[in-house]
């Protein structure tokens, strides 16, 4: 399998690029519109919880304190929740394909795991520029982040391959799952913070892989220290179960999934 | 050998499961009882030499498809193997899985490189793609503007810009016009001269004919026949007169979109109308050329005089073209007694495709005052290519061909 994707790594490349051709293709602003989601939903939560319910975020000193927590929240978040949904159907839409041509059906997934991670790269661009305005400090942690967003992606792949090939077989699962990540947003710190969870049911939080993630992000981006190593090494772990079972279901899955589609 | 093709005891089977979750189990080791299991192609074996070129010929849902699929690699087969040595090329159905909105050269680029090509190699090749295909200023515009012949078009250049060891055809040749058609006919056989193998699904077993010099028949997908194209032909129409109600015709009937119809005083009335091959048995497909026996059985119901039956043929778009009847052929018909059988016997120096056959009974040449039965669409027959030379249109008129010097004084 690896030497197959290993071959097809110029196809690869050149489809994360035609990817980013059509998508914008047919609207003016261009890239633009990558940014745009994102940002605008930093935009209404900082008005919301932080101007309208006037949210206090302790330990940081800069009136925007809440939007830039928010940001480093939803710079994972987003990776991770869009590699799973745009996985979750990747093998309905490329029915067509799949049907006429012989190629290694793992490129898939990669394709948008790349696309999703350089989405990710130009969000963090422009959140670093935000940051600048904002006057919040960067330090040279933030050369963490690219490594850990490649870490979330990889996350992401585990969970949405599993129920992306699932989904080949019953449809409803395509219908859950946006459900469901909504649950797991909500029940990781994003818009609020892990203090708030009464302490006796903090600990919950070690057994949510995303928040291990999410944690990281916060540590480096908002509070300016280092990757939190214990968390990462739990996370770790569990994408390398789960990848695994993830790659033993796509052989299993892929000699029935044509005959589905 | 490149272009060798080794097919041993191939089967598909595709299960259905009560639910799902007996399938997800099943990956896991699970021995779970399939609820149905529908078995599409039944221990297929057979090997197929470099630069030999292959049709594949079965009624609709023979499995023909399916097995070129499977041959291709984009099915998996549940048991038995298939190798195929060398690069292989297949259009499988209409078009490559092209992307609508991306443009004819970018979706060139996209195809071709799941086709495992690299950028670069498929840039080399870019230009003459372009000028194959044929398509013009629509290169550059976006594949949903294209219509199905553009589309093949495309998919033709791409499957062809680099001489494959195998090339796959699934029907995509029937579609476009015919200029392509030959030009890529003129393609597939130099690349068969040079080696390239031909494996070639087809309805119309004329296109059989012309391009392949091995054929196989498939049957509820099963190889009944392997062998040369003509005695494979003549099998499928043995095959095809045993079957009362057959696949093919029934799908012309209902592209007619009408059934056939009837009309009359019923003072007469067809039992049934057969159309019969020199050796006296039903076929349904006769090549050009080929003698024919149209047989017309009818029951008098009263003493009619002057008693005529005529026969009319039309071709698939409801032209007539050619009819005639007793009368005209100056012919009594004997005994008004019971059930007759009225015998026209045609040379059918006809054009390739589907035709039909009218036919009528009424007084002398007055159907419309005294019509008995008048019954549209009897019978259906195709015209497939005979050993006589290609041609056009919807009648074989034998021709000859000389040229000289004409000297200008």
């Amino acid at each position: 399998m690896i030497k197959a994707v290993y071959r097809y790594r110029g196809f690869i490349w050149s489809a994360i690029k035609s990817d980013f051709r059509t998508r914008f293709a047919r609207s003016r602003f261009g890239t633009f519109w990558a940014l745009f989601n994102p940002l605008a939903l930093v935009l209404m939560y900082s008005i919301v919880l932080s101007a309208v319910l006037s949210a206090k975020l302790p330990g940081i000193d800069n009136r925007y304190s809440y939007a830039i927590y928010l940001m480093a929240g939803l710079l994972p978040w987003s990776l991770f929740a869009e590699v799973v949904t745009r996985c979750l159907t990747v093998f309905i839409e490329n029915a067509n394909t799949m049907k006429k041509l012989v190629f290694p059906k793992i490129c898939l997934p990669i394709i948008i795991s790349g696309i999703v991670l350089v989405n990710g790269l130009i969000l963090l661009a422009a959140m670093i520029a935000a940051f600048v305005v904002m006057d919040h400090a960067l330090t040279s942690q933030f050369l963490w982040l690219p490594f850990l967003m490649l870490v979330t992606v990889g996350m992401g792949l585990g969970v949405g391959l599993i129920l992306g090939l699932l989904n080949v077989f019953a449809r409803d699962i395509g219908q859950i799952i946006p459900i469901a990540l909504q649950f797991v947003f909500w029940f990781t710190p994003i818009v609020y913070m892990v203090e708030i969870i009464p302490e006796s049911y903090r600990h919950l939080m070690n057994w949510n892989p995303v928040y291990l993630l999410i944690d990281n992000f916060h540590n480096i981006m908002v509070f300016g220290g280092g990757p939190d190593w214990e968390m990462l090494i739990k996370a770790g772990f569990f994408i390398a179960i789960l990848l695994t079972f993830s790659f033993y279901v796509f052989r299993r899955a892929s000699a029935e999934m044509v005959d589905m589609l | 050998m490149s272009g060798c093709i080794q097919v041993q005891k191939l089967c598909k089977t595709f299960k259905s499961y009560n639910s799902e979750m007996q399938r997800f189990a099943s990956w896991f080791g699970l021995r779970v009882r399939a609820r149905d299991e529908h078995t599409v192609i039944n221990n297929i074996s057979f090997s197929v030499n470099p630069g030999e070129a292959v049709g594949i010929i079965g009624q609709n849902g023979a499995g023909k498809s399916t097995l070129l699929k499977l041959i291709t690699g984009t099915l998996r087969p549940t048991a038995g193997s298939v190798s195929i040595q060398g690069h292989v090329a297949a259009i499988l159905e209409l078009g490559m899985g092209f992307h609508p909105e991306l443009t004819g050269r970018q979706n060139l680029l996209q195809a071709g490189g799941l086709m495992g090509f690299s950028q670069r190699e498929l840039a080399g090749v870019m230009d003459e793609m372009e000028v194959f295909a044929e398509i013009g200023d629509f290169f550059e515009q976006p594949v949903r503007t294209y219509s199905s012949g553009m589309q093949m078009r495309l998919a033709f250049s791409l499957a062809t810009a680099f001489r494959p060891d195998v090339l796959i055809i699934d029907e995509a040749l029937s579609v476009g016009d015919t200029y392509f058609r030959h030009k890529s006919i003129d393609r597939i056989r130099k690349y068969k001269d040079q080696g390239t193998t031909l494996l070639f699904v087809s309805h119309d077993p004329g296109a059989v004919k012309t391009l392949c010099n091995r054929a196989l028949l498939l049957e509820e997908g099963i190889l009944i026949k392997d062998g040369a194209p003509d005695s494979i032909l003549d099998y499928y129409n043995a095959v095809i007169a045993r079957k009362e109600k057959e696949m093919e015709i029934r799908q012309y009937e209902t592209l007619q979109g009408k059934l056939s119809t009837r009309s009359g005083n019923a003072k007469a009335q067809f039992v049934g109308v057969e159309i019969l091959d020199m050796s006296g048995k039903q076929a349904r497909a006769f090549r050009v050329g080929d003698e024919a026996v149209i047989r017309c059985k009818i029951r008098y119901n009263e003493d009619i005089e002057n008693a005529t039956v005529g026969i009319k043929l039309r071709d698939r778009l409801g032209n007539d073209v050619f009819g005639t009847n007793t009368f005209h052929l100056q012919h009594n018909i004997s005994s008004l007694q019971g059930e007759v059988w009225v015998d026209f016997s045609l040379i059918l120096n006809l054009g390739y495709g589907n035709y039909s056959v009218t036919v009528a009974s009424h007084t002398i040449d007055k159907h419309i005052e005294d019509s008995h039965d008048w019954w549209d669409q009897a019978a259906v027959f195709q015209i497939v290519p005979g050993d006589n030379y290609p041609f056009v249109g919807v009648s074989y008129l034998p021709a000859v061909v000389s040229s000289r010097i004409h000297e200008i004084n």
